[in-house]
């Protein structure tokens, strides 16, 4: 039975390599089929935002790039909703199908699987 | 028990140096160490051409040191590092660059590495990150 992993990408798509990074690793991992989660926690949640102009600070868009993680085998997408809340980002507004989850709810999704990356 | 360690901090940065002495007591404490990987800003742990203030500790060299006298499996994640100019020969001739700075122990390789390393491993520790 392989070991479950939690990526979590906390960076927006416009401050830096974190959050392309961050989803590099899942990718790398959805390839090889193993079980695999990714939270979007606090500025992380802005790479869910749809209509990006990446462009318009001369970057790739990330988006394309989120929305291959279901064709990498990787579904278990979850978001945090206080950092919504925090950013007034209503979740209509997500451009991926992800599970909004509170903070008891995101403790226990700590608590399930076997390892954790923060990015 | 067997660990693995993933580095996201450059050797000038507090994380680098506390993944460079958890490594040692790790060993020190009589376990195994599967892998070291190093990702992002990690990359530039490996390069050869950083030079410290003579009275200041050198934990680029630190490092390779350590690796080399324990002959630890030490992965640099290749995307990561061609985005930061921390390249090898064969990487700097493919890219026609004048200079490589990475050398064995070290090993340029993909991220599956680090995939590979949490499954082998009881344990993985991060050190850096946000």
């Amino acid at each position: 039975m392989p070991k479950s992993l939690l990526v979590v990408s906390r960076q927006a798509p416009w401050s830096g390599l974190a959050a392309r990074e961050a989803l590099d690793l899942v990718l790398a991992g959805g390839a090889y089929d193993l079980p695999l989660g990714m939270l979007f926690l606090d500025d992380g949640v802005f790479q869910l935002q749809d209509n990006q102009q990446a462009a318009a600070v001369e970057q790739k868009n990330l988006s394309a790039n989120l929305q291959a993680l279901p064709l990498f085998g990787v579904e278990a997408i979850f978001v945090c909703s206080r950092s919504l809340q925090e950013r007034g980002l209503p979740e209509s507004s997500l451009s991926l199908p992800a599970s909004v989850l509170d903070a008891p709810q995101i403790r226990q999704l700590f608590e399930r699987y076997d390892q954790m990356i923060t990015l | 028990m067997k660990f693995a360690i993933a580095v996201y901090s450059p050797p000038h940065a507090p994380a680098s140096r506390r993944a460079l002495r958890f490594a040692e007591a790790v060993l020190a404490g009589g376990h195994e160490i599967v892998r070291l990987f190093f990702y992002q800003d990690g990359v530039h742990n490996a390069c050869n051409s950083i030079v410290a203030p003579q009275d200041e500790i050198d934990f680029a060299g630190e490092w390779v040191r350590f690796i080399a006298s324990r002959q630890l499996d030490s992965v640099v994640c290749i995307a990561a590092a061609l985005r930061r100019g921390v390249l090898n020969q064969e990487e700097a001739e493919r890219h026609e660059r004048t200079a490589a700075c990475i050398n064995p122990p070290w090993e340029l390789s993909g991220l599956g590495q680090l995939h590979d390393a949490i499954q082998s491993a009881d344990r993985l520790v991060c050190f850096g990150g946000h």
